[in-house]
């Protein structure tokens, strides 16, 4: 899913540089090749013009390719309890009352948040398997992916689905294709009601703080906020809600996500540890391959490899 | 819609009510989402349930079905009582200040005057202007001699007026002997409206419009309409504030847009809803201006172009009156159906229905082409002439009574769409042939194998059904007409697999095939099918570019006209626009309102130029609206007497001294050279030049003012006149099929039927992504209901209605809630009507297997001919 034409700004399970990709002059700020963008991308979700219309669900499962699914009807409009391996966009339906005791039906838009810190990057230890972008997209790279899930625990979105035949996991990758190519997200583009904007961080942010200034001069929603939380650094999919003190009644927001303690720890103070772990491993490897010669592999497994 | 949807944009306040956009019309409702966030618009949703479209409003109401009238009445009452109407636009542009004659009675106790209980239907006479002048000043005489409306004791005494005298223009309407005597055999001629109309511009006499109106009205007070409607009053008072600030003290500067679609419709008094709204935006000035209007949306993408062009079986295409028996020749016809102005003296209207006869000939030569002459009397013998009613659900039940013998059905699942599947279903098995042209096996190709048919009754259906493949949307070129009114061209994306057929290809091979037949044998009267022009470069399959440009029209002589520019054509030309049509053969045109959209220069139905230079959202160079180009209808009425607009911020067109003619940044809807002096009426399509808040002479068989009426099936009585609960002209049906339930047979819950943002009428249940989305039928339950009956979310349940059962699983929410209706706790429940016996998941088992439409009744609006899909009676249980 990952896209060649954009600069990497991180990448997991790996020290140093930016390999590959990185044509970003930090000297003047310029990209050398491809049509990346040079600023960060982000995507505007309007929750107070959302009308759940699931527009954005369909135009996610056709651009990325994957097959319609079994679902069963839930006593809900919500197309499934939540997202999956290859159902990356999902409309969280919630019904509610405002604090003058009227109804309320909130339609949020789940996907990755595209942390700016991101919990899935720091906690994986395989190398090149989630690779954040100068731009701000956070993408995994199944082919690198091993399968261990320590992204699962890292999120704070609960966003990354494993599957159990290929054991690799999956998530929204922003349409980093699309986005490299210099087209927005395929969700932003089915939007019927331009609920969802696409643009740079900046823009972005000014949109969304503009929009929350007309619905408190406007309507009673007087507790109306962004959602971009400093927990995770930021994200590149802020939210526009209509009462940003209760993120968690938009279907489970968390209030203040973090990435989890053990996650930090793993990759902060204790990092020496795994170091410590690759260079012993390293160092049995190496000692087997003196003991025992290189594995052989034979007959149709060599073909495959 | 008058307006448009991009027009939407404009606006400052909106009531939706009677549509669900946010759920139906996601890509429209853009726009009042682009009013809320550019204009700060406010946004007023009523409903029986909160929808999709109320979790965007500003202010919700929950209305029991079937009420609209009451909450609506509620507020023309409203805003007569707290000054928020404009008086100049009311007493000038609408028949407020018409007076109506003695004889007319209001509804007190729920029948207007004329009524006639053996017929079930009303003698309009009196339903009719006074002749005379300026009565203006009198009032406080009038009210002194008792002169106001009829009542329930008087109106027997009070003549009807004398239509021949009338027609003529002679004497005053009161007097003589009542019209309704009339002796049988003798057909009295039809009243007429009286050239010269008496009024009153202080709006102050006791039978002026304006006046009956308020009266009217005057009953809905807040109390009455909680009851009715089981909306709290403070809700209702709060939703009728809102609308109507925006004419606080009468000032004109801004608009409101009412906004609804077949929720207003699919009652038996639907039609009636929808002037409670015209009436609503005459009286706040809102219609012919940017961001007003009365906007119906239409729920399939051609459902406006299939209007336009005769979807309804008593007009012909462009809206023109079906011919009836009585129409011996053309020229009875073109009189009879053809308005001579009627208006004050001292006023002036353009009539434009006065050139009636010019596209009703244009029409008979483009069906008829050379066989249509002078001397043939335009062929006019060739047209059907309607006796009765042949709408839809009368002729599903003229097929269960064995007279219609077989049925052509394309682009629609009659079974499904209903009312009374069963009835429907049944009436096939009498057919002797079905024809279905569609993409699908569906419930009506299939109705011998619907849900509760043994395989032994299987084989006694006799009935001989023909599935065509048909061609879907994307592989048919042609145009769609929008709910703006916008003809805008489309292009094949692929051809049609396999052995599917376009539907032209199909229609000319059967007509072709009749025609060859007639041509044999003749038959009982072969000259209306073998005269049928068929001009088509490939007859067994037609253009549509050639269909198209018929449609518009073009000229048949080599003409001069000093009035047109240019003044010269030469035969054959495309015309520009309708005003070049004549009555003297030199013309042919399909459907007058779409002349102008092919001209000769090319197809303006493909024009893609997106600029707006106005900014309000006009797009003059985008497609092309009926009629001629223009955006907004009425739109006259967006300026003052002197021809100004009422803001200026909002010009869409005005007058202009120096050039002597009226400009704008849309096509004005008026006579271009008619000077605001002249006091010309901007409803150029009424014979009075202004718009109607009383119909007078029956063009609505249930009245000239709405009145609130109960659906067939409700829960209580009429509390306005409990003898008179129904709608007095609506007719109940009389086959066996035809069920109608009580609360005392245990049918205590009001039902309601709607669809989904998800799926597509009864298509998309065969399309694996829209099955994902919402893969089961559902019935939505409300959670104080869901408790008493102990049902919980997902269980299945069973609906059961006086006509047939249905099966799904309870959706539980707190999105419908109970209600207070005279008194008693009123539950409501609703239905999305998607699902069927055919497509994915009813084919794998796993839905009921029962359409939405079992349960609804055979019940029509008396002028549409709607089904009332909305608001019945059902009792539910698990099941």
């Amino acid at each position: 899913m990952s896209n060649g034409t954009m600069e990497i700004k991180a990448i997991s399970g790996h020290r140093g540089g930016t390999p590959g990709g990185g044509v970003y002059d930090q000297s003047d700020g310029k990209t050398r090749s491809g049509t990346s963008r040079d600023y960060d991308v982000c995507k505007l979700v309007d929750t107070t013009t959302c009308i759940g219309c699931k527009a954005c669900e369909v135009a996610c499962l056709e651009w990325n390719g994957y097959d319609f699914r079994d679902t069963t009807f839930d006593n809900t409009y919500q197309t499934m309890p939540d997202t999956a391996w290859n159902f990356w966009n999902l409309i969280r339906f919630n019904e509610d009352t405002d604090a003058d005791g009227n109804l309320q039906w909130l339609m949020r838009k789940d996907q990755c948040m595209h942390c700016a810190d991101p919990g899935c990057l720091e906690a994986c230890p395989a190398d090149g398997a989630i690779v954040q972008y100068q731009n701000g997209i956070v993408d995994f790279n199944q082919e690198h992916c091993i399968g261990c899930q320590y992204c699962v625990t890292g999120c704070p979105f609960n966003i990354p689905k494993f599957n159990d035949q290929t054991k690799k996991v999956y998530k929204c990758t922003l349409c980093s294709d699309r986005v490299g190519a210099g087209l927005e997200p395929a969700c932003i583009k089915a939007c019927p009601t331009g609920c969802l904007h696409f643009g740079s961080k900046e823009d972005m942010l000014f949109e969304a703080n503009k929009r929350v200034g007309q619905i408190k001069a406007n309507t009673s929603y007087k507790d109306a906020g962004v959602y971009d939380p400093e927990g995770v650094g930021g994200t590149h999919v802020i939210y526009v809600l209509h009462d940003a003190t209760n993120p968690e009644r938009y279907g489970g927001l968390p209030r203040d996500p973090r990435i989890p303690f053990m996650v930090k720890m793993w990759k902060g103070p204790l990092k020496w540890l795994g170091g410590l772990g690759i260079t012993l491993g390293a160092f049995a490897m190496f000692m087997h391959y003196v003991r025992y010669g290189p594995k052989r592999v034979e007959g149709e497994e060599e073909k495959k490899a | 819609m008058t307006n448009g949807w991009v027009d939407i944009k404009n606006t400052d306040m909106m009531l939706i009510m009677g549509g669900n956009p946010a759920e139906n019309h996601p890509c429209g409702f853009k726009w009042v989402v682009e009013a809320k966030k550019v204009r700060n618009a406010k946004l007023v949703v009523v409903d029986p349930r909160f929808q999709r479209t109320a979790s965007q409003a500003d202010h919700f109401c929950q209305i029991r079905a079937g009420t609209d009238i009451a909450f609506l009445g509620g507020l023309i009452n409203y805003a007569i009582q707290n000054n928020r109407f404009n008086k100049e636009y009311v007493s000038n542009y609408t028949n407020a200040a018409l007076i109506v004659n003695k004889g007319f009675k209001l509804p007190e106790d729920g029948l207007f005057s004329g009524y006639n209980p053996a017929t079930m239907a009303y003698n309009v006479s009196s339903w009719n202007y006074e002749a005379g002048g300026n009565v203006t000043g009198t009032a406080a005489a009038a009210i002194a001699a008792g002169d106001g409306p009829a009542t329930a004791d008087t109106a027997a005494q009070v003549a009807a007026p004398q239509p021949a005298a009338m027609a003529t223009g002679m004497g005053h309407a009161a007097g003589g002997p009542a019209a309704a005597k009339a002796s049988p055999g003798a057909a009295p001629a039809p009243p007429s409206l009286p050239p010269d109309v008496s009024y009153d511009t202080s709006l102050e006499h006791p039978r002026c419009v304006f006046q009956l109106m308020k009266k009217q009205f005057s009953r809905y007070t807040p109390e009455r309409v909680e009851s009715i409607t089981g909306i709290p009053r403070e809700k209702c008072i709060k939703a009728w504030d809102m609308y109507t600030s925006i004419r606080k003290d009468g000032d004109m500067k801004k608009v409101g847009t009412i906004i609804y679609s077949v929720g207003w419709t699919q009652h038996s008094n639907g039609s009636q809803i929808i002037r409670t709204a015209a009436m609503i935006q005459l009286l706040l000035g809102n219609v012919g201006r940017a961001g007003g209007g009365v906007n119906a949306l239409r729920g399939h993408s051609n459902i406006q172009g299939a209007t336009d062009m005769a979807g309804v079986f008593d007009i012909l295409p462009g809206y023109l009156k079906m011919p009836v028996p009585a129409d011996t020749d053309f020229a009875t016809y073109a009189k009879r159906i053809t308005p001579t102005s009627a208006k004050p003296k001292e006023w002036d209207s353009f009539n434009y229905w006065s050139n009636t006869s010019k596209f009703a000939v244009s029409f008979l030569k483009a069906m008829y082409g050379d066989k249509a002459t002078k001397e043939t009397d335009w062929a006019f013998n060739y047209l059907p002439k309607i006796d009765r009613k042949y709408s839809w659900v009368e002729q599903w039940d003229n097929m269960y009574r064995g007279t219609v013998k077989g049925l052509m059905s394309f682009g629609m699942n009659g079974v499904a769409i209903g009312p009374n599947s069963h009835k429907n279903i049944n009436a096939l098995k009498k057919a002797d042939w079905l024809v279905v042209g569609d993409i699908y096996p569906e419930e009506t190709s299939d109705f011998w194998r619907s849900p509760g048919i043994s395989d032994d009754e299987k084989k006694q259906i006799k009935t001989e059904v023909y599935r065509l493949p048909c061609a879907g949307f994307a592989e048919k070129d042609g145009t769609f007409v929008n709910s703006a009114r916008w003809l805008q061209w489309k292009w094949a994306a692929v051809p049609p697999p396999g052995e599917a057929k376009l539907d032209q290809e199909i229609l000319a091979r059967i007509f072709l095939g009749v025609k060859a037949l007639y041509q044999k044998e003749g038959g009982k009267f072969p000259d209306a099918i073998l005269g049928l022009s068929w001009p088509y470069a490939n007859p067994n399959n037609p253009s549509l570019t050639e269909v198209a440009k018929e449609i518009n029209g073009k000229t048949l002589a080599d003409t001069h006209d000093d009035k047109q520019t240019p003044t010269d054509w030469k035969a054959g030309q495309q015309l520009p626009g309708f005003a070049w049509l004549r009555d003297d053969g030199s013309t042919s045109c399909g459907n007058w309102l779409y002349c102008g959209s092919w001209p000769d220069a090319g197809s303006n139905t493909q024009r893609r130029n997106p600029d707006d230079p106005s900014g309000l959202g006009i797009h003059p160079t985008w497609g092309w609206s009926w009629p001629a180009n223009r955006r907004v209808l009425y739109n006259r009425a967006s300026c003052n007497l002197e021809g100004k607009p009422w803001d200026p911020t909002r010009k869409q067109v005005w007058w202009n001294e120096a050039t002597g003619k009226w400009a704008g940044n849309d096509v004005p809807d008026f006579k271009v050279d008619s000077n605001p002096k002249d006091h010309m009426g901007p409803f150029i399509m009424n014979p009075e030049g202004v718009a109607r808040l009383f119909v007078p002479l029956g063009p609505m068989a249930d009245g000239p003012f709405p009145e609130h009426y109960e659906p067939i099936e409700s829960p209580v009585v009429n509390e306005l006149h409990p003898k008179q609960s129904n709608s007095p002209v609506v007719k109940k049906y009389k086959t066996d099929m035809d069920k109608y339930g009580t609360v005392a047979d245990g049918y205590d819950i009001v039902c309601t039927t709607y669809r989904l943002t998800e799926h597509y009428h009864y298509w998309t249940k065969n399309n694996p992504m829209n099955v994902q989305l919402v893969p089961e039928p559902f019935v939505e339950i409300g959670e104080d209901l869901a408790n008493e009956r102990s049902i919980k979310g997902g269980e299945k349940v069973k609906v059961t209605s006086a006509r047939g059962t249905y099966i799904a699983k309870a959706l539980v929410t707190t999105r419908i809630k109970s209600m207070q209706i005279a008194g008693k706790k009123i539950y409501q429940i609703g239905i999305p009507i998607h699902w069927g016996y055919r497509g994915i998941q009813e084919d794998k088992g796993v839905t009921g297997l029962t359409p939405a439409n079992l349960l609804s009744p055979t019940v029509i609006d008396p002028n549409a001919y709607t089904p009332e899909f909305k608001g019945f009676l059902v009792k539910l249980e698990k099941a």
